[in-house]
């Protein structure tokens, strides 16, 4: 139901932006007006959810340690999985961020007879997710040469380094190849594996079925049905000049890589995808272990009802004293 | 209890299949073994939390006050305002799974809703349908569930089925902890009055006379005489306990189960006699007479109630800086939320240790000290006179502790203790030990007898990795740091891995510690025979 639905919902809305690519009287609102309208809503949506987050309070400092905290001189601290300064927190962010340190630590655990527990590596959810994120970053980088006049050099690099294998004409972009191969694995994961399969919602699919189908529109444009792409950078430099233009020579299936974009940035700050800019600031990853060596301030610091010392020595006072221990009042 | 539970061979047949049923249905089957007991109300009405009232998790009516409902969205805002984690976390799951089989509930039972990543969506879906744009509007389809009262009970089993160990939070790329996730779960719970008894009691017993057992001053003071005066017999030596000793140096301050649990009790025999062989001029406290704060496991609120006579004792007898005993969760309140809470703790000295003159700079702002770190500073220093040989009957594994390793990364401390004061020690798997430890199964308050099936399904990982080395290299004790572990790892060994004992790290240090003037000593601190082959016949036979 929920993967049938959202292909269903994502085949949609890829038939919605081909039709409105062919008729010509839509043309300007799906070439123009919603990719701004989506452009916006992504904008203003991403800061207003990063703004709630930010501005919600850090009341305590609760890193979770993965490695030996600094105490003793002489016992080595672990100075990126339990950091004890910023430079250490940057690192453990870095390492986070950029090559998923804790998804590299997966395991999975296997009940044998005995009963015996065996843990075995499984790095394969790290890899296909590591290599989903870092082609679809250079993918993203490559289509700057779309919206940029001249096309900086480095974008020209990136291509050219991409295309490295030199495979047909136009060559193969390496990237193109990884980010559609990670994608499959990652749907086919959540479709095979039953415990995942379990856990998966409707929006899990959403934005894979998003992602596929703006990925493969890409790819055919590029591969298959060649597309002008002198008019296609006209449009995109047209829309981030912001005097839109809607050359003829653009074809449906351009529409259609356009529409699923814009749904994906217009979808992307209410849903999951805000893992982006979240993975910043969890607070399990991003503080410093110095919860003893400084105070960290609690800007609500609940007020409480507390059972005083003198309370509990008035409750008590007699068999304190038949005890024969200090008291404060006799 | 332990009788009427499952057999072990029966436990392990674990079902990983995921049910037919879509986990968004909230019902649950309260089966016994698998739950606690409801807090009796006179401690609620004691601590003055909401909705005092006899009812037990079987009853059909939870009798919830009139406005449940508005009461639990209430406090989930609140708390959302509150916490960046916990909106953080309800907002950026991704739902990848890779927390799935981290968790020891979900390994020993199968249960998707103990996969973490279930656990949390259980408080996420309602979280999107009342708290999102989308969820508001669409409903279901944006992931969203109503709030009923089959999701108050639901989240009642399942937010008691975590021991919130932080095991989860190690793996999710994201750092999402599903501690604290379960902690609100469980704050929202207190706000309409769905407590267990075995975390209210002590909160209530510890907020009246200052521990769990509600141990009395005069009782307090004769359980350390009596531990004083059973030191004397096996040593020969008569230590000072003093208790409450205004312009003392250390406040120490333990889990109060080490004045009468066992095997807790050697642990306290065992810090006595260092103490008296250092010469420490520290004191205990009656009125702050509990390390333990069962109130982490009810709310933020009722954790820094309990917590704020540590450091009011402390100011009251004038000491210059406290230590801890070895006790799992009280070193995560102290370590993470005492200073925040209760401080600044600006009328205590930055801690140094009397007898070396290290300065503990990682304990500056706190003031606080643990044991493992003050003893290793000492043995480093060459301060102590071990026999590591009197500790030859055993052979002994480490178990981190799930607090102190993943909130603390207190990991080297207690292994170099263990390693000076004992010649048999061995890791389990790399998997099962330091930040990826796992949990004993009963933490976070839920080690009662009710529960005994789900605290051994729990277990069964620990308990495994103990089976290991015992057939592997004759382990026969799991040494450990927590008071809780003490409690409750020795019915989980028993269960799966017989023949395995449980100590605290300080135990040892008694066992080999050499003091001036002592008689020969003839047994360990249990008063059993020590050498090698002594626990011979006890171990048993590999299979």
């Amino acid at each position: 139901m929920n993967v049938l639905g959202s292909l269903a919902v994502a085949s949609l809305l890829a038939g919605l932006g081909f039709v409105g690519g062919q008729v010509a009287g839509l043309r300007p609102v799906f070439g123009t007006l919603i990719p701004y309208a989506a452009f916006v809503t992504f904008l203003l949506g991403v800061s207003y959810r990063i703004l709630v987050w930010m501005r919600s309070p850090v009341p305590f400092r609760i890193p979770t340690t993965c490695g030996q905290q600094k105490s003793l001189p002489w016992i080595k601290s672990s100075r990126l999985e339990n950091p004890s300064s910023t430079l250490g927190v940057i690192g453990r962010m870095a390492l986070e961020i950029g090559l998923f340190r804790s998804l590299f630590r997966d395991t999975r655990v296997e009940l044998r007879e005995g009963p015996r527990l065996a843990y075995g590596e499984a790095r394969l959810l790290w890899l296909g997710a590591l290599l989903f994120h870092w082609s679809l970053l250079f993918v993203v980088l490559r289509h700057l040469r779309f919206f940029l006049e001249p096309v900086p050099a480095v974008v020209n690099v990136l291509a050219s380094v991409d295309s490295f294998f030199q495979v047909g004409a136009p060559g193969l972009y390496v990237t193109d190849v990884v980010l559609t191969g990670a994608l499959g694995y990652l749907l086919l994961r959540r479709l095979v594996n039953p415990q995942v399969r379990y856990i998966s919602l409707f929006a899990d699919y959403f934005a894979l079925f998003l992602l596929l189908g703006i990925a493969v529109s890409g790819i055919l444009m590029r591969y298959v049905v060649r597309i002008d792409t002198v008019a296609a950078k006209q449009l995109a430099l047209g829309l981030v000049t912001f005097s839109p233009v809607l050359p003829e020579k653009v074809g449906p299936l351009f529409f259609v890589h356009l529409f699923l974009l814009s749904v994906l940035a217009a979808y992307f700050p209410f849903s999951k995808l805000m893992h982006m800019g979240g993975v910043f600031l969890s607070p399990t990853r991003n503080l410093a272990n110095t919860s003893r060596m400084r105070r960290h301030i609690n800007p609500w610091n609940s007020p409480v009802k507390v059972h005083t010392y003198e309370e509990w020595e008035d409750e008590f006072r007699d068999k304190i004293k038949a005890a024969g221990l200090p008291l404060e009042k006799e | 209890m332990a009788e009427e539970a499952p057999k072990p061979e029966k436990l392990a047949q674990v079902d990983y299949r995921p049910p037919g049923r879509d986990w968004r249905d909230p019902a649950v089957e309260l089966r016994k073994g698998t739950f606690c007991y409801s807090a009796a109300p006179k401690h609620l009405e004691y601590l003055g939390l909401p909705n005092p009232r006899p009812w037990q998790p079987s009853d059909a009516d939870w009798k919830l006050p009139a406005d449940w409902k508005q009461i639990i969205l209430a406090g989930m805002k609140d708390r959302l305002e509150r916490f960046r984690s916990f909106r953080l976390f309800m907002d950026i799951c991704v739902r990848c799974g890779a927390c799935a089989d981290k968790c020891h509930f979900y390994i020993g039972s199968g249960d998707p809703k103990n996969m973490p990543v279930l656990r949390a969506e259980l408080m996420r879906s309602v979280y999107r349908r009342y708290f999102t744009a989308a969820g508001r509007l669409l409903g279901p389809l944006a992931g969203g569930r109503e709030l009923t009262e089959d999701v108050v009970k639901e989240w009642f089993y399942y937010f008691y089925q975590c021991t919130e160990c932080r095991r989860c939070s190690v793996f999710c790329p994201f750092g999402i902890d599903t501690a604290e996730v379960t902690m609100m779960g469980r704050e929202l719970l207190t706000l309409v009055g769905c407590n267990i008894n075995w975390i209210l009691e002590p909160v209530a017993n510890s907020y009246r006379t200052g521990n769990h057992l509600g141990i009395q001053p005069h009782a307090l003071k004769d359980s350390l005489d009596f531990a004083v005066g059973e030191l004397e017999e096996m040593t020969g030596i008569r230590v000072e306990a003093p208790i409450g000793k205004k312009g003392a140096e250390i406040l120490y301050v333990i889990p109060s189960a080490e004045t009468f649990g066992t095997p807790h009790y050697y642990t306290l025999l065992g810090s006595l006699l260092l103490f008296h062989a250092i010469g420490l001029d520290y004191t205990f406290s009656a009125y702050a007479s509990e390390g333990g704060n069962f109130g982490l496991f009810t709310s933020h609120e009722m954790m820094k109630r309990l917590n704020a006579k540590i450091y009011a004792e402390a100011r009251r007898l004038g000491v210059k800086w406290i230590l801890g005993g070895e006790c799992g969760h009280m070193w995560r309140v102290v370590h993470q939320y005492m200073d925040t809470m209760n401080g600044p703790a600006d009328f205590l000295e930055e801690p140094v240790s009397p007898v070396t003159g290290t300065r503990f700079e990682h304990a500056r702002s706190t003031k606080m000290v643990h044991i493992c770190e003050f003893t290793a500073d000492l043995i480093r220093n060459g301060k102590l006179r071990l026999d590591p040989s009197r500790n030859d009957h055993w052979s002994a594994t480490f178990h981190d502790s799930c607090n102190p390793a993943r909130s603390m990364g207190l990991i080297e401390e207690p292994r170099f203790i263990l390693r000076s004061v004992m010649n048999r020690f061995h890791e389990m798997p790399e998997n099962t030990i330091k930040e990826r430890t796992f949990c004993c199964g009963s933490g976070s308050g839920l080690g009662t007898d009710e529960n005994f099936e789900m605290r051994m399904r729990g277990g069964l990982p620990r308990a495994n990795a103990v089976r290991h080395v015992r057939d592997r290299f004759g382990v026969n004790l799991v040494a450990c740091v927590c008071a809780i572990d003490k409690a409750t790892l020795p019915p989980l060994l028993e269960y799966w891995v017989p023949g395995v004992s449980v100590a605290g790290v300080h135990e040892l240090v008694g066992n080999a510690l050499v003091v001036e003037g002592e008689k020969e000593r003839t047994t360990d601190l249990r008063g059993e025979p020590t050498g090698a082959g002594a626990r011979a016949a006890e171990t048993p036979a590999h299979e």
